[in-house]
């Protein structure tokens, strides 16, 4: 296996990915595509799941070595769960992004992984938070993240209208997935989209055949 | 912990403390160098098919260029319902996996419950993340529990991921050529054990460092097939390995007794506690 493992910045299995999070009018699309690479040469998996639950309403997409992320996806999930049980009330979105943030900048020698954390609460709706490498938080409206992202920034710059709906949305947030991965070779497969709105949550897949066409395809 | 899976919970952080030792032998040993690591140019193969698991691996463990052992066994026991190959370093697969198999064991007593296939691949995850792929295993981890037939992969720096078909080894890429070709979800028995084989195949014939026999081994709610070896190996050397002799083959020409002469030098008696 050590052959896969070229010269690549990440160690073991990564997620050099496309993941994207969008607000709409009533909630929130969080999406990515399914490709795990070694090494930048050889895909590991087509189908690996880049769209982890960390509460009820609240999900998280990873990027960057796929060990790194899992492990701090399960503490991440531990932790919210027990604060839920102490707060006797669903966790915040921002409680979520901010745990993946202390994990990620407490430890920012050793790891290699950023996340985006999207989700609907009572309190401030649906929202988007993005934390990358160092442990920086932020919230935005829509973020793109991951090496398919650089593709797609002017698209989404032009494309993003504050609420959209959700059909809408939708389009937009697979036409950006697929550009992204036209363009990136460690970006593919099939693309995974979450929807979560205040009545819960949906899975979408689109599979590769049936994502859009666009020019010189 | 009412449910402790280990006799006691590990230290955070990491455990070095052989770096020491190894260092000092290291110093010992001519040229300063330490003998490499026995790794398994391995193929190991799964698949999951209609009521159960298929698991599969090659017996050829190597020492660089020199075959260490042509009969190795891959596929280990984790659970009664449970089995799991390994590729890597070979050491590292077998006491990794051994460690795995012990804390089920607890768990089971002191739970009265079945061990579950996440169960495992979360004890695995956890414990090749803490160690941060300083040990050398690629695992697929395959079983039959009430929640249904899974089959898992582990990589050495901690990542998991769940599916239906899945290779390792050095001879991964040869053998996934023919499950991608061939696989399809819910086959039957003979199906499944036929790919297998003939992925294992295809990493034996085309990868160096596999080789020898094929191992099968069959999880299904029913119980486990451990068939060892599914298939030998067409080069097979002929040695006789028994070399008793008929008695009067060798003729005797002459014979002659000497008798030792012993004298007794010391006498001790050592009373002996049965109470």
């Amino acid at each position: 296996m050590e052959k896969h493992y070229a010269d690549s910045q990440t160690k073991g299995v990564s997620t050099g990915t496309t993941i994207l999070a969008v607000t709409f009018d009533g909630g929130v699309i969080i999406g990515s595509d399914s490709r795990a690479s070694i090494g930048g040469e050889y895909v590991s998996s087509k189908t690996i799941n880049k769209l982890i639950q960390l509460h009820d309403q609240i999900f998280c997409c990873i990027a960057g070595s796929l060990a790194d992320a899992q492990a701090i996806t399960k503490a991440a999930k531990f932790h919210l769960s027990f604060h839920s049980v102490q707060m006797e009330n669903p966790p915040l979105v921002m409680a979520a992004a901010s745990v993946l943030k202390e994990l990620c900048y407490k430890n920012k020698e050793e790891l290699q992984a950023g996340f985006i954390t999207a989700g609907w609460d009572r309190k401030k709706g649906p929202q988007v938070y993005v934390v990358s490498l160092g442990g920086m938080l932020i919230s935005q409206p829509f973020t793109i993240a991951g090496s398919g992202s650089t593709f797609i920034y002017g698209y989404t710059d032009a494309k993003y209208k504050p609420n959209m709906t959700r059909e809408e949305c939708q389009q937009f947030a697979i036409n950006a997935l697929t550009l992204a991965m036209g363009r990136d070779n460690v970006s593919g497969g099939v693309v995974h989209l979450v929807v979560i709105t205040e009545k819960g949550v949906e899975h979408v897949v689109v599979p590769g055949d049936k994502l859009p066409k666009f020019h010189d395809e | 912990m009412a449910l402790s899976t280990v006799l006691e919970t590990p230290v955070a952080g990491f455990d070095f403390e052989n770096a020491a030792r190894n260092a000092a032998l290291e110093g010992l040993l001519e040229k300063g160098q330490a003998p490499k690591p026995l790794k398994t140019g391995t193929t190991i193969a799964g698949v999951v098919f209609k009521d159960g698991v298929v698991l599969g691996a090659d017996t050829r463990a190597t020492s660089s260029e020199v075959v260490a052992d042509k009969m190795c066994a891959k596929i280990h026991y984790i659970a009664p319902n449970i089995y799991c190959c390994g590729a890597g370093t070979a050491a590292d697969t077998e006491k990794t996996t051994d460690l795995l198999s012990s804390n089920l064991t607890i768990f089971s007593l002191n739970s009265g419950r079945n061990p579950r296939v996440v169960m495992a691949i979360n004890i695995l995850q956890d414990m090749l993340y803490r160690y941060k792929g300083h040990i050398g295993a690629n695992l697929i981890l395959g079983g039959v529990d009430c929640t249904g037939n899974h089959l898992y992969t582990v990589g050495p720096y901690g990542s998991v991921n769940k599916v239906p078909y899945l290779s390792m080894g050095s001879g991964d890429l040869a053998a996934l050529g023919i499950l991608e070709d061939r696989f399809k979800s819910d086959m039957q028995l003979e199906e499944a054990k036929d790919l297998v084989r003939d992925a294992i195949h295809a990493g034996i014939m085309c990868d160096l460092g596999s080789g020898n026999n094929i191992d099968i081994c069959v999880i299904t709610k029913q119980g486990v097939d451990y068939i060892r070896p599914y298939q030998e190996s067409e080069y097979v050397d002929n040695r006789k390995r028994q070399y008793k002799y008929r008695p009067g083959t060798t003729p005797v020409l002459t014979e002659k007794i000497v008798p030792l002469k012993l004298e007794v030098v010391e006498q001790t008696t050592q009373q002996m506690d049965s109470a």
